[in-house]
């Protein structure tokens, strides 16, 4: 229970604070500066939006079918966050006893985990049409048809193309799916998307299935459901206040469970990218490397900024941040504890940021385009994927 | 009463509610959506007798394709509310004591039966994948094999029918 809370409270603020990446990096890209004003370096902008969706009117639109109307924001966002629930962040239980309970760093572990996690995606294709279709105006209704053909063409490919992988780990279960790539003698070449080991490289299947995943949670190139220029604001056009935020905040959760789901599938999980030989220890203090030039550079950045209330939080942040860092490399016990989770969140960020540098640069595919590359080029190349997969496995034995 | 007794009659109360209110509903949407509700609490018995597999693909075949397929087909064609008619002469007076007929065979058939019947609980039969694709592939092979031949007629069938109406 406390875990399911934590893991809310945690995904809920880095969603909010995954808004204010996206901005601060398309405006980058774009040679402007992002959001700026409410606190240092704008930092304060997704309390600030988070207030401003609870204090907004809430409208209900007329002629609506008020059912259906309020269900379907709770689908959306009550399914994109059970989908967390599956995921495992690292390895090995917490170190300390809780209450007398081994703690685990996943919700719960089925060995259907990837079956659930696809159960639930494909449920999740309500939240968005009956928006549309309840909200009893013309463009969620528009933006609702094209969402439920787009997500039902792209679930296809999608479940197509990890096929492969279940192939080669022999289970649905995701952290045997992960420590089949352990990395431990080969380093990266043992993830799924390089290895040669009792398969085939998934790397058509990792392109296969990162395309279908954006389709699959509406973002751009394949926003077509809420495709502004022509929808308005597409399915939820017609909700506001709150409502709104929570398709905003399933939009964000989902994204954050498909970046997971590359990660665990085709990039090794919490497998470190180096081997565990004596040559590659010091990767292990690569989170310090990482953790204290920033820390230092946001102390440095802070002492120079212009507000006063800039000046007292950004050093204090990239003191805390330094410390971390200090600390990680002063306690090897530590150190050896978070490398799983560490990796894991690393390459989740990586994908996180991808998902951002395409919205910041990819223009939105046409509606006939978008159906021809999920069902003539999507689909049968993950079949024959699938095939070759399948043929490598037999050759060389089953893992 | 123990904890999967519990988890049984509140799914089976929940499957039995959401099929009265697929027939009683006047809007073909909310008819969708109560078919949807039996779907998903039919998919939680199958987990509750092990049967992990076939729990999740009830959920994403039936749960999320097909019925995603309704939704939008009933949205395609802004299907408005229905009007409830009178009952034909056939079902207002064979339909009643046929279904009594029906509900009183089953009903016999499994009290007579009660002892043979396999145990849910009993997780080797259906639990893994693995054991159902190995069923599938051997014991199964022609069942299956028919089926997938019947289903590739049908889609055939609905192409030929749409290009018919074409030209």
């Amino acid at each position: 229970m406390i875990k399911i809370a934590l893991l809310l409270f945690i995904v809920l603020t880095v969603n909010a604070y995954l808004t204010w990446f996206e901005r601060k990096v398309v405006a980058l890209m774009q040679s402007r500066v992002g959001p700026h004003r409410v606190g240092p370096h704008g930092l304060l902008q997704p309390a600030a939006d988070g207030l401003k969706f609870l204090f907004k009117e809430d409208v209900m639109p007329g002629g609506v079918d008020k059912f259906v109307y309020l269900l379907a924001p709770f689908l959306a966002l009550t399914l994109a966050l059970a989908s967390l629930a599956v995921i495992p962040f690292g390895p090995n239980p917490l170190p300390f006893k809780f209450f007398g309970h081994q703690i685990d760093l996943w919700i719960t572990n089925p060995d259907i985990g990837l079956l659930v996690l696809f159960s639930i995606t494909a449920l999740g294709v309500y939240g968005v049409a009956l928006a549309g279709w309840a909200s009893n105006s013309k463009y969620p209704l528009l933006g609702g048809l094209r969402s439920s053909a787009q997500m039902v063409s792209y679930e296809l490919s999608m479940t197509m193309s990890v096929v492969g992988v279940l192939l080669m780990a022999n289970s649905f279960s995701l952290t045997d799916i992960i420590s089949r790539q352990d990395s431990s003698r080969w380093g990266l070449l043992s993830w799924n998307i390089f290895t040669l080991h009792g398969g085939f490289p998934q790397i058509v299947g990792f392109l296969c299935f990162f395309i279908s995943a954006i389709a699959e949670t509406n973002r751009v190139p394949f926003d077509l459901p809420e495709a502004e220029s022509e929808l308005v604001a597409g399915f939820h056009t017609e909700y506001s206040s709150f409502k709104f935020a929570m398709f905003f905040i399933a939009e964000y959760t989902s994204m954050i469970t498909v970046s997971s789901l590359c990660a665990i599938l085709f990039f090794g999980g919490w497998n470190s990218p180096f081997p565990a030989t004596p040559f590659w220890q010091f990767a292990h203090y690569i989170p310090s490397l990482i953790l204290i030039p920033f820390g230092l550079w946001i102390i440095y950045d802070g002492v120079k900024y212009e507000t006063i209330f800039g000046k007292l939080i950004l050093p204090g942040i990239g003191t805390a941040i330094t410390a971390l860092g200090a600390v990680l490399i002063i306690f090897p016990a530590v150190n050896e504890y978070i490398q799983g989770p560490f990796w894991l969140l690393s390459k989740i960020f990586f994908f996180l940021f991808f998902y951002v540098w395409a919205r910041g640069t990819l223009p939105r595919l046409r509606y006939d385009q978008l159906m021809n590359i999920g069902w003539k080029l999507l689909l049968p190349v993950s079949i024959a994927n699938v095939i070759i997969t399948a043929g490598f496995v037999l050759f060389r034995g089953a893992p | 009463m123990n904890p999967a007794l519990i988890v049984f009659f509140v799914l089976a109360a929940l499957s039995v509610i959401g099929a009265l209110s697929l027939i009683l509903q006047k809007h073909p949407i909310h008819s969708a959506l109560s078919l949807i509700v039996v779907m998903v609490s039919l998919a939680g018995l199958y987990l509750s007798m092990g049967a992990e597999f076939v729990a999740a693909v009830q959920i994403i075949v039936y749960g999320g394709a097909i019925m995603v397929l309704f939704v939008f087909v009933i949205m395609l064609l802004n299907a408005g509310e229905e009007e409830h008619t009178d009952f034909s002469k056939l079902a207002k007076f064979g339909g009643l004591p046929l279904a009594l007929a029906l509900t009183g065979l089953l009903a016999a058939a499994m009290i007579h039966h009660a002892g043979s019947v396999p145990n849910p609980a009993n997780p080797d039969a259906l639990a893994s994948t693995s054991s159902i694709s190995m069923m599938l592939f051997s014991t199964f092979v022609y069942p299956f094999e028919l089926t997938s031949f019947l289903i590739l007629i049908a889609i055939m069938g609905a192409l030929v029918l749409a290009q018919r109406e074409k030209t």
